[in-house]
């Protein structure tokens, strides 16, 4: 393993712009003569919007236009979409209603955009807001999932019977009620996996803008997928042919998918460019992005899990109502479905799963994928059923999970998918020897000592990344592929561009993309450079989600590589004067096998450009291998995370004193990356599990609507994190990559609360775990006291 | 409009201001150093600190007109523009202490201010509670924590050297 190469810790190229302050995010980058755009946005859940009279407004100083859904419609600018077709049990396709970047004819939920004032400044498009007067008629709200398909709930969409979207299903009910009659013993668990929001640390932001006299639109957008924006405001909403818009995601801070969604807010900042003859900006506030950027998770669930009499689990099912909220955002219809039921089976050789889902329209910000996207909600699910289980059969939980792992590979599970490879003994048995699992019967007799109850909780997850074969997920409904593409431009001096379909926005490829181009090419990283976010220098890519980009996004590149190797020998060839065949090419030289001849890196890379030693009809001159890179699986990272924490039965508050992660993500390209993505990924699961809650009261308000009220995991919330990894190599992809990002937040909210509900002796207790419900849970369970073991 | 003369990074600045501009707008807007950014609107996320005569301050909770005569320090002037990088930045990369960079201007900032109210030898403990007021998505805190106190030590390190010359 070289210094720099795959498996190396390479500290990022990247880091200096930021640490100097130097970065270009979207809101640093300023148009000449640039408007400003403010949202007004509705403060009623459930509203027919009367009238718009924007007159004073309108003449208020700076104002260059004020303009609401009218103008939008009669611009014919199309509506925002799904792009993922859920059909219902009774093959009806889902109810996707008709979403305008303005509201038209009424707002529905608080924070819907109804109107835009365009402004020279910022502060007097504020102003001028204030002044429009809109006439609302206020109707009934709901914002419960549950509470949304009974009759007396107020319809939100006419296309909506019941605000029901979708009655979705997966698996054999048939085989599962019979599994289930023959059990021996049923856990059951109902629970709320809580509703999030994402709070990326940089803000939303776009700047559109139009050139009059090319008719070529381009937008600056915080977006982890500059091409699949391009696409669906072009062909989808119509803004312009694609050719004709330009999309650019300058240095992004943060996303964790809520960038991913396309909002109306960059189409407005394109259409308002275009009104005004100005380039508009738009970025949000903080407290705006609580109400305006796609939240989280949101499901209501029932689950059982049926055991035989050894403690085999013989059967498992869900039923599950998602909140998709106020209208379907980009991917809302997947989260729920193929990216949750599909995982049911978790590290486990569950012979028959049947899992229901109804998805729900409420009045509330729209719902769709964050960190995780679905395999949270069913790792909690699987994690807490089997924990539970374990208590209600006198087992040991990490003996109830060695007894039902699976051990034979190629896995196919009852819900679609089938894991290629893994060792789920080894990542347990790794991960309870450095969380001394044995020892903790004596650490919790200590701190029963001290007054507290001490937990310990695992959960072995499994999640489906490497997003996705394209086959695979146009048969269940996607409206695009999920391949990945990569060109590598050698230049005539040597150095290399890498220009990659994937996009960085926190996850340093511009170090790991250039790892695996030195490692191959056995150049010197610091020449190779890594461009990503422009569409008008990147051919198509799909983007950077779902732990994606190394397994995907870095297999495209392997496959451009392998072509530039070839190229380069056949170039090689010539200078040498010998036959391809015997052209050897390593740590950066080609040499003529069995000689002492050889040829450096960069006298071919000239050589191929200046093209004086071959023909050009024989041998094309030039450099430069593009390929595109379709995944034949997912990859299947697992793994088991053990958490053990400290109550204080006086206050109810929870104190996480260790953390013990073991991962399986097959090859690593840079373990200090891998490593910093789990940290980040862990402490957003427990943010779900202990703090953070986004809380809609009756009338649809938002009640958490800024940091003061939505708690954000800070830095003294976690003790120091023990991380390693297993390797188990993914058979599916050149690299044998399985993905990293989305494993923390996987794991960690099931192994908190496993750890709680163990300290305090009840399961009664939902997500997030506040001292007050935790106190609360003690009290009502009557199990005030500590007891020593 | 209202006039406000200050030293940023260095240099004097006069500045005509509309009176509700915070001192984060007057950075970003009218000094053109996007290196301070805003990350909220309720002062919690520590995006926008900055030093202000040598203490961490927040930028987007102060308005430019109470900076008369103050010397700020953003995070462009922490090291010159063509220079070695300070400890605290060096350390930032070394330790991995960042990945989407949003946060870390803020966080450097309030290092290099807990390293002057706290000293060298910087504990996980205190590290991790003077860390209340500055919020990461990203990174999960574990790596800005070893960086910090990576830095607190090279920091000192350095400033034994001089002594000692």
């Amino acid at each position: 393993m070289s210094a720099t190469g795959i498996g190396a810790a390479v500290r990022r190229k990247e880091d200096h712009r930021f640490v100097t302050g130097m970065g270009h995010y979207t809101d640093d980058i300023n148009r000449p003569g640039q408007a400003y755009a403010y949202f007004i946005r509705s403060p009623h859940a459930h509203a027919t919007i009367k009238s718009i009279d924007a007159k004073a407004a309108s003449t208020m100083a700076g104002v260059l236009a004020v303009l609401t859904g009218a103008e939008l419609a009669a611009d014919k600018i199309g509506n925002l979409i799904c792009g993922w077709m859920i059909h219902s049990k009774d093959g009806s396709p889902m109810k996707m209603a008709p979403h305008p970047a303005l509201a038209s004819g009424k707002a529905c939920y608080v924070g819907d955009p109804v109107a835009v004032v365009i402004a020279q400044t910022l502060a007097q498009a504020r102003d001028a807001a204030e002044k429009v007067k809109i006439d609302y008629g206020v109707l009934p709200a709901v914002s419960d999932p549950a509470a949304a398909q009974k009759r007396d709930a107020p319809r939100i969409h006419d296309v909506a019977p019941h605000n029901t979207i979708y009655q979705w299903h997966l698996g054999d009910a048939k085989a599962v009620e019979a599994a289930f009659k023959a059990a021996k013993h049923v856990t059951k668990l109902d629970l709320v996996n809580n509703r999030l929001v994402p709070n990326a640390m940089e803000p939303r932001a776009a700047i559109g803008e139009y050139d009059t006299g090319s008719g070529a639109f381009t937008l600056w957008n915080t977006t982890q997928n500059p091409h699949v924006a391009r696409l669906v405001i072009a062909a989808f909403v119509g803004m312009a042919p694609e050719h004709k818009l330009r999309v650019i995601a300058p240095d992004v801070g943060g996303g964790f998918g809520s960038k991913i969604f396309i909002y109306p807010e960059e189409v407005v900042a394109l259409w308002a460019a275009k009104r005004v003859g100005r380039p508009v900006k738009w970025v949000s506030e903080r407290s705006e992005a609580f109400i305006a950027d796609a939240h989280g998770r949101d499901h209501v669930t029932h689950a059982e899990m049926a055991f035989d009499a050894d403690g085999k689990i013989i059967g498992l099912r869900a039923k599950t109502i998602a909140n998709l909220g106020a209208y379907m955002s980009t991917f809302s219809s997947s989260v729920p479905t193929y990216l949750y039921a599909t995982l049911l089976s978790g590290q486990y050789a569950i012979p028959q799963i049947y899992c229901e889902v109804d998805a729900v329209y409420t009045n509330t910000v729209p719902v769709d994928a964050y960190r995780g996207a679905g395999r949270p909600e069913a790792t909690f699910v699987v994690e807490r059923l089997v924990e539970i289980g374990a208590r209600e059969l006198g087992k040991d939980p990490a003996d109830l999970r060695h007894k039902n792992f699976i051990r034979s590979f190629p896995h196919q599970t009852p819900v679609i998918m089938t894991y290629d490879t893994g060792d789920y003994d080894a990542s347990l048995k790794k991960a309870m020897e450095l969380a001394d699992y044995k020892g903790f019967a004596k650490r919790k007799r200590e701190s029963a000592r001290h007054g507290k109850l001490r937990g310990i909780g695992l959960s072995t997850y499994i999640e489906a990344c490497g997003i996705a074969p394209s086959q695979a997920v146009g048969s269940l409904g996607a409206g695009v592929g999920l391949w990945e593409s990569a060109e590598v431009r050698v230049n005539p001096t040597g150095s290399v561009e890498v220009l990659t379909g994937s996009h960085a926005h926190g996850q340093g490829h511009e170090t790991t993309f250039a790892q695996l181009v030195s490692d191959r090419l056995g150049i010197p990283i610091e020449n190779i450079s890594v461009v990503h976010g422009d569409t008008d220098k990147v051919q198509f890519g799909m983007g950077t989600y779902g732990s994606r980009s190394a397994a995907v996004g870095m297999s495209a590149l392997a496959k451009a590589l392998d072509k530039i190797e070839a190229k380069a020998k056949k170039v090689a060839s010539h200078m040498l004067e010998a036959a391809e065949a015997d052209i050897e090419f390593k740590d950066g030289k080609f040499s003529v096998a069995g000689t002492d001849k050889s040829a450096a890196w960069g006298d071919v890379t000239l050589n191929a450009y200046i093209a004086h030693k071959f023909s050009g009809q024989e041998l094309e001159p030039g450099l430069k291998e593009g390929a595109f890179y379709d995944p034949t699986n997912f990859t299947f990272p697992a793994g088991c995370h053990i958490c053990e924490v400290e109550v204080d039965p006086q206050t109810g508050n929870t104190e996480i004193v260790a953390w013990t992660a073991v991962d399986d993500f097959g090859v690593l390209i840079n373990p200090m990356i891998v490593e910093g993505q789990v940290h980040g990924g862990i402490v957003q699961g427990v943010g779900q599990a202990l703090y953070e809650r986004a809380v809609y009261d009756k009338d649809g308000q938002l009640v958490t609507g800024s940091f003061m009220d939505y708690c954000m995991p800070r830095a003294d919330h976690l003790p120091v994190l023990k991380v390693e990894t297993t390797l188990t190599k993914c058979p599916s992809n050149p690299l044998g990559i399985k993905g990293c990002g989305e494993a923390g937040a996987i794991a960690a909210p099931a192994a908190v609360i496993n750890a709680i509900t163990d300290a305090i002796g009840t399961e009664a207790i939902a997500m997030p775990a506040t001292p007050a419900a935790v106190w609360t849970a003690l009290q009502t369970s009557g199990r005030s006291m500590p007891h020593a073991a | 409009m209202a006039a406000v003369s200050l030293t940023v990074n260095g240099k004097s600045v006069t500045a005509d201001v509309d009176p509700r501009t915070l001192l984060v707008q007057l950075l970003r807007e009218h000094l053109r150093l996007t290196g301070t950014h805003v990350g909220c609107d309720t002062s919690q996320c520590g995006a926008c600190v900055v030093l202000v005569n040598g203490k961490a301050v927040k930028s987007c909770t102060v308005l430019a007109l109470q900076l008369e005569g103050a010397d700020v320090l953003s995070i462009e002037g922490l090291a010159p523009a063509d220079g070695p990088l300070h400890p605290m930045q060096e350390a930032f990369r070394e330790n991995h202490g960042l990945q989407c960079g949003y946060c870390t201007p803020g966080m450097i900032l309030t290092a290099v201010d807990m390293v002057r109210r706290k000293g060298h030898e910087l504990d996980d403990h205190t590290i991790r509670e003077e860390l209340e007021g500055n919020l990461c998505r990203c990174t999960g805190y574990h790596n800005i924590v070893k960086a910090i106190a990576a830095g607190a030590r090279a920091m000192g390190s350095g400033a034994a050297k001089r002594a000692a010359e």
